[in-house]
């Protein structure tokens, strides 16, 4: 099993921390999780070699342990996570989600520790979500994050949310192995990671954000220095035979999200600029997302999405929305089981690549929920690194138990 | 002896003023009356500050199935504008954590934040689905809304016995385009201005609900509580029973307490 974790200057004291709080109080200790059955099934054995099968069974455990004391001015938090794979080495994998003490005192908050921070308005693209580096292996829609070690300090006044991050080490991501589907042609090494700061894994990041809503508006700013989380994959023949290898540059990034939350229109719209020795470059995501309430005289509701990806650097961009449209569909049927089914489909105006995914999921008792996700992907040119994923379409049932 | 002269007194009391009132409500329309009942009922109401509790919802098909829902409440009264509310789910499991944060206000739409805590995202929702069910039970949003006179027209239409005594039987006509009614009729009685009974009539103006509260309880001498309440729903046959926790009021909570960070942090 591979644990990504690199040693954090934050770690030793905050396990110290961890074990002195739970001593004292033990006995208030929440504790909750979820387990995950993950089943999936390919239309096709994979293009590339080992990826040689069509069924795959995966398990993964998430608890979280909660303290709080003080009336809850201080709080703990403890969420590891494990996964299992049946196929994919590096998809076996472990992380700890969070472990992280916050304090209050009034309008101000002091998280210490590793956590996970969201920024963002739009549905298909998180382009201003820059904190956490993303666990690729763990989900395709790049939605899980890896633990964060970090002081924050967050102060709430009426003019906005200041935010001060010192982000204190930083996380690779992480890239399915040779076994793994839905993955490049070339293997990612993730052992041969190697970095612009002499630094490396240790150099400590900073961002600033301020945040607010007034009216009809929600905005966020940021500015963000240090490590890149997204690398730039170099190929590189390593003892005949090539594989990719990570390279995390040094970057300043300022970036914006917007939501206008009208009647049932919601604008939204997120936009980057990113600056390295490289190169610099300007991204947006935007789109709409309208909602018909109480469809046909039901209590379903139908929220129909289109959101837009765009990138300065057109096909050179390592960014997968750099000139894509999107719509969604996602039908809620309100009832007493949760029930919602989530169409979205995509189209890169550059290459022609469509994809669809089709994900439905209800609750099925007080302990079990369902889903069911379908991905399909439609490619017409080989130059698009999509292409890679011609083999991978995919059906996924996955059964989630919460305790 | 005593008690029952000055009972007897009270009574002709009443009957002198009632009949002088009957003079009045010649003059005054059942528009303005079901108005005044209303503004009466709001301002016994006033000065409440804050109040936490716990609420457990338990929803009831047609056939009997059960399922419940259990939520902590945070709520601040806020002067001149409607109240602020930060609830929490504890269950079903699949929704722990799950958080939501409304500033409500008479006229206009509501602000309202979503937290959804395996992403760690605050979503601001639209707040336009007021007729839409609350986490699958037979209450719309609506329905849980807080009162407030500006949100409805009224006529008085009579007095009748009811469960709290004498009740004012008043309609409310919704202002807001977007509420799932033509017309609430609640029954309000005379002496402490509680809603024991609520009738919903959907949009064809047919009857939809029936809300009616089991018992009230009354916090700081003052201001009255239901402490459980039935929703039968005539069309679908399906009930939500709700059941409300002791009340804790003036728990010292402040605006401060209403905001995206502690929408965050709720737990």
């Amino acid at each position: 099993m591979k644990q990504g974790f690199h040693q954090s200057a934050l770690l030793t004291p905050l396990l110290a921390l961890s074990l002195y709080s739970g001593l004292l109080i033990a006995a208030d200790v929440e504790l909750s999780g979820k387990i995950e059955i993950e089943t999936t099934v390919y239309a096709d054995e994979g293009q590339f070699p080992e990826q040689d099968y069509r069924y795959n069974l995966s398990l993964a455990l998430e608890p979280e342990l909660y303290w709080q004391w003080n009336d809850g001015d201080d709080s703990l938090i403890f969420t590891p996570f494990v996964r299992g794979d049946q196929h994919d080495n590096e998809r076996s994998h472990g992380d700890i989600r969070e472990l992280a003490w916050t304090h209050v005192n009034g309008n101000w908050e002091i998280h210490t520790g590793i956590r996970k921070i969201f920024w963002g308005v739009t549905e298909f693209n998180h382009l201003v979500d820059v904190i956490n580096q993303t666990d690729a292996v763990d989900s395709f829609d790049g939605e899980e994050k890896l633990g964060q070690p970090m002081l924050n300090v967050s102060r709430v006044t009426d003019v906005g949310i200041f935010d001060a991050f010192i982000l204190t080490g930083f996380r690779e991501r992480t890239f399915a192995g040779e076994e793994g589907r839905l993955r490049s042609g070339i293997v990612v090494d993730t052992d041969r990671a190697t970095y612009e700061s002499s630094d490396e894994e240790r150099h400590i990041d900073f961002a600033l954000r301020w945040s607010h809503s007034f009216s009809v508006f929600d905005l966020g700013l940021y500015w963000f220095k240090g490590t890149d989380r997204e690398p730039l994959l170099t190929p590189t023949s390593i003892n005949g035979s090539l594989v990719l290898t990570p390279f995390y540059q040094q970057i300043d990034q300022v970036g914006i999200d917007l939501q206008a939350t009208i009647d049932s229109w919601l604008w939204k719209f997120e936009s980057i600029y990113k600056d390295s020795d490289a190169d610099n470059y300007l991204a947006a995501q935007a789109g709409v997302e309208y909602t018909f309430y109480g469809i046909q005289q039901s209590a379903a509701d139908l929220g129909v999405l289109v959101e837009y990806g765009w990138d300065e650097r057109d096909e050179e961009a390592n960014n997968i929305a750099q000139d894509d449209l999107y719509l969604g569909a996602r039908l809620t049927l309100n009832d007493v089981n949760d029930t919602t089914l989530l169409v979205g489909a995509s189209y890169d105006n550059d290459y022609h690549t469509r994809s669809l995914l089709v994900e439905a999921s209800r609750r099925l008792n007080d302990n079990w929920t369902v889903s069911l996700e379908g991905l399909l992907f439609k490619e017409s040119n080989e130059n698009d690194p999509a292409s890679a994923l011609d083999k991978d379409d995919r059906l996924q049932l996955t059964l989630e138990r919460y305790f | 002896m005593l008690q029952a002269n000055i009972r007897v007194y009270f009574s002709a009391f009443s009957i002198v003023c009632l009949s002088a009132m009957g003079f009045d409500a010649i003059a005054q329309t059942p528009e303005e009356k079901g108005l005044e009942i209303s503004k009466e009922a709001k301002k016994r109401d006033l000065g409440w500050g804050d109040s936490q509790t716990t609420l457990k919802m338990v929803l009831r098909n047609a056939a009997g199935q059960e399922s419940t829902r259990e939520i902590r409440a945070k709520n601040l009264e806020v002067d001149n504008d409607g109240d602020k509310s930060l609830s929490i789910f504890d269950h079903p499991r699949d929704v722990k954590g799950t958080a939501f944060l409304s500033f409500s206000h008479p006229v206009g739409a509501d602000d309202q934040w979503l937290y959804l805590p395996a992403l760690k995202r605050v979503k601001r929702i639209a707040s336009r689905n007021k007729s839409g069910p609350f986490m699958g039970s037979e209450f719309a949003f609506e329905d849980l809304a807080s009162f407030e006179v500006e949100k409805y027209t009224y006529k008085f239409l009579k007095e009748e016995a009811c469960a709290g005594g004498t009740c004012f039987v008043v309609e409310q006509y919704p202002v807001d385009k977007y509420s799932g009614y033509t017309r609430r009729v609640a029954w309000i009685d005379t002496s402490e201005y509680r809603n024991w009974k609520t009738e919903f009539y959907d949009r064809r103006n047919s009857l939809l609900k029936t809300l009616t509260v089991v018992d009230f309880k009354q916090y700081l001498n003052k201001y009255w509580r239901a402490t459980g309440m039935k929703m039968i729903n005539h069309q679908t046959k399906k009930e939500t029973d709700l059941v409300w926790d002791e009340y804790k009021f003036k728990t010292g909570l402040t605006s401060a307490d209403f905001n995206q960070n502690t929408l965050k942090r709720a737990k």
